[in-house]
């Protein structure tokens, strides 16, 4: 009984200690950005990462998203005779949850895991002490600018899933369902209020800090890890822990972020 | 990679993004940059009881506009609606307003029938108004004066 | 000149240091001279990569001094910190090139971040680090395409493309062949008539550590056991470097022999 006291007592202690040490973490990501030198350079290139390379799985992933959901709701619609309704479903069910919800999870997924492991490993094959060396400043150097293009590139890449899905609505519930076009889109166009607008947008914001906390924090303190797991198996625990640590975490912002809006 | 490429491939995708992102702002958002598409008509009633702010304004059955504002003139006692019209449809002048629902218990919506005269201005008024019919009344008035055949 | 000898490159005093309950580090006096190659010798955990933190200001000493380049690394703000390692070059153990960054482009970025030089000025530079280090040709593979001596060469590249007064150089020999290894020795003294600074060289290998060094110290636990010349420490009669220096060779010899017998024996049978 009483070792597991202590145990509780120290994994607490532990806990605090790592939330310490992200939130500081994140702290000294975000000063850097809003401190010069300013650098177009390194952040294209993780826009591009993040962004550019995304796009293809978004827009896939967008399209069928917006099928199913308006083949969903119109089998449900259709017994109640509001098939009139369809496009204000989908719109709304895109805008507020699942286009920002299904976008982090793509990004966790996509960059959120391939971030963790590179900065992982940069941290394992010392090129982060390096950069210390060569007094690079680490946070300047690698966290910054990921941390930015994932703040501009989620909530450009919800948008154009949202859109998207918005056309896979149109094709599942317009083109095979025969529902009349102006009833789609007006409906959805009345449904849909700048309140909608700026709960997507707020909800895609925060999704793309955690996402990209959680990965860039996991990998720069991997050799942190209480663990004591390091070299390549260190690696893959981290983006595991990342891929897992960050969807949870995204999910209980959804929340969250929906309660404090409505 | 060549950082030209790089940053063309960036670029599109900031782009589409953008489109994206302004298309969901503007058209479902209805934020308003690229000025009016819809112009204010005035409509008085006596009764605009159920009425939302929101609701559809229709003329032969299609989606005109949208009921903008709600106010209570106390000089006239009237409700006052203020109704966005979409730029492509003209309002006549003699055209008339009447507060109608849909089905038997759906929302009430703006129904205006076309007249013969000019058109308005924006921010015309429609004179000739029918106010909206309160069902509750309508079965309350049912339901006493059956109660009263009976006794 | 004078005022030169007495202030050395690197001068250490009574320096201890902790990682949580664990002594890493103790009382240790050392100083590198000017155009000086030091080594540090041990055994894994004999403490060499503590030392070499506390040198380069990224772990606190629990006592005792360290001053580098004439200042004392413990009352350095962040940035005058970050301005002293600008002088001080370090190259890693396997390079620590960035993996996302060509030769080329790893080799330039200290002059990128930290100078305003041209792009013309910075490619000259570059090619003439290229050449010393003999990777004219490889400059745009990336490190992944590179073999451990030329990662190395590139490592070193990158760490004294700023003309450094202090040179670190982590296991130079570790995981090299022979021959890779003793042109990475001549390479170093070479460097060192080039660029006039000072090197202190962390190893575990004797042939490595007497082909360059001009004064060896030997660490046992985060204790200084030894520090003289080569002479002095071949003339050593304590019996850990006797042990240290004879059995180093005897291990390899049986090993290899063993290695072969255990070969022939497999084929025979």
């Amino acid at each position: 009984m009483l070792t597991l006291a202590i145990d509780g007592k120290n994994y607490l202690l532990d806990l605090v200690e790592r939330l310490g040490r992200a939130g500081i973490f994140l702290l000294m990501g975000l000063w850097r950005i809003v401190t010069p030198p300013y650098k177009l350079q390194p952040l294209i290139k993780q826009i591009y990462f993040i962004g550019s390379r995304s796009l293809l799985v978004i827009v896939v992933a967008g399209v069928f998203v917006g099928m199913v959901v308006a083949l969903q709701f119109y089998d449900t619609l259709v017994r109640f005779g509001s098939v009139s309704l369809l496009g204000a479903a989908v719109g709304l069910s895109l805008m507020r949850e699942l286009g920002p919800v299904i976008t982090g999870l793509v990004i966790i997924g996509r960059a959120g895991s391939a971030i963790c492991a590179e900065i992982g490993i940069m941290r394992n094959e010392s090129q982060i002490d390096a950069l210390e060396c060569m007094a690079i400043d680490p946070y300047r150097y690698l966290i910054a600018p990921r941390l930015l293009a994932a703040l501009i590139s989620v909530p450009l890449l919800t948008a154009v899933f949202i859109t998207v899905g918005i056309g896979g609505g149109y094709f599942v519930g317009v083109i095979l369902f025969e529902v009349s076009p102006g009833s789609y889109f007006i409906g959805m166009y009345d449904a849909v209020l700048w309140q909608d607008i700026v709960m997507g947008a707020t909800k895609s914001l925060v999704f793309g800090l955690i996402m990209i906390w959680v990965a860039t924090a996991k990998g720069f303190f991997l050799h942190l890890d209480k663990s004591g797991v390091h070299g390549s198996e260190g690696v893959s625990k981290v983006t595991t822990d990342t891929v897992v640590l960050s969807s949870i975490t995204m999910l209980f912002a959804d929340y969250i972020v929906s309660s404090l809006i409505l | 990679m060549s950082e030209k490429k790089l940053q063309v491939l960036t670029g599109i995708f900031m782009v589409i993004g953008l489109i994206c992102l302004s298309y969901l702002a503007i058209k479902l958002g209805e934020l308003n940059l690229l000025g009016n598409e819809r112009y204010p008509v005035i409509a008085k009633f006596t009764s605009a009881s159920g009425l939302r702010v929101g609701a559809y304004v229709e003329a032969g059955g299609v989606r005109v506009g949208l009921v903008d504002k709600i106010e209570f003139d106390t000089d006239d006692y009237l409700a006052v609606v203020t109704m966005a019209i979409d730029n492509t449809v003209h309002i006549h002048e003699d055209a008339m307003a009447s507060i109608r629902t849909a089905g038997i218990i759906g929302d009430k919506y703006v129904k205006i029938t076309p007249g013969g005269l000019d058109y308005l201005e924006p921010g015309g008024e429609i004179t000739e108004t029918e106010p909206s019919i309160n069902l509750e009344e309508l079965i309350s008035k049912y339901v006493f004066e059956s109660g009263d055949k009976k006794k | 000149m004078a005022n030169q000898a007495t202030n050395p490159a690197v001068n250490i005093q009574n320096l201890k240091c902790h990682y949580g309950d664990k002594l890493a580090l103790d009382d240790i006096n050392l100083t590198v001279a000017e155009r000086e190659i030091l080594v540090i010798m041990g055994h894994s955990g004999s403490g060499k990569s503590t030392l070499f933190k506390n040198v380069l200001g990224l772990v606190t000493p629990t006592a005792g001094v360290v001053e580098v380049l004439g200042k004392d690394i413990s009352k350095l703000k962040k940035t005058e910190l970050y301005e002293l390692r600008k002088s001080i070059g370090v190259a890693f153990q396997n390079g620590a090139l960035f993996s996302s960054l060509s030769v080329r482009e790893n080799i330039e970025l200290p002059l990128r971040e930290h100078t305003r030089l041209d792009d013309s000025t910075i490619q000259i530079m570059t090619m003439m680090k290229l050449a010393q280090m003999n990777l004219v040709g490889h400059e745009d593979l990336m490190p992944a395409q590179l073999s451990g001596g030329m990662l190395k060469r590139a490592g070193l590249a990158r760490a004294v493309i700023m003309d450094p007064k202090l040179l670190f150089f982590d296991e130079p020999s570790a995981g090299l062949d022979p021959v890779t290894s003793a042109e990475l020795d001549q390479l170093i003294l070479q460097l060192r008539d080039a660029l006039n600074m000072s090197i202190i060289i962390i190893t575990h290998e004797l042939e490595s550590a007497f082909n360059v060094a001009d004064r060896i110290t030997i660490l046992d636990r985060g204790k200084q056991i030894l520090t003289g010349t080569r002479d002095e420490i071949r003339a050593s009669d304590d019996k850990r470097i006797v042990n240290m220096l004879g059995r180093k060779v005897r291990d390899d010899a049986i090993d290899a022999e063993a290695y072969l017998d255990s070969l022939t024996k497999g084929r025979s049978k």
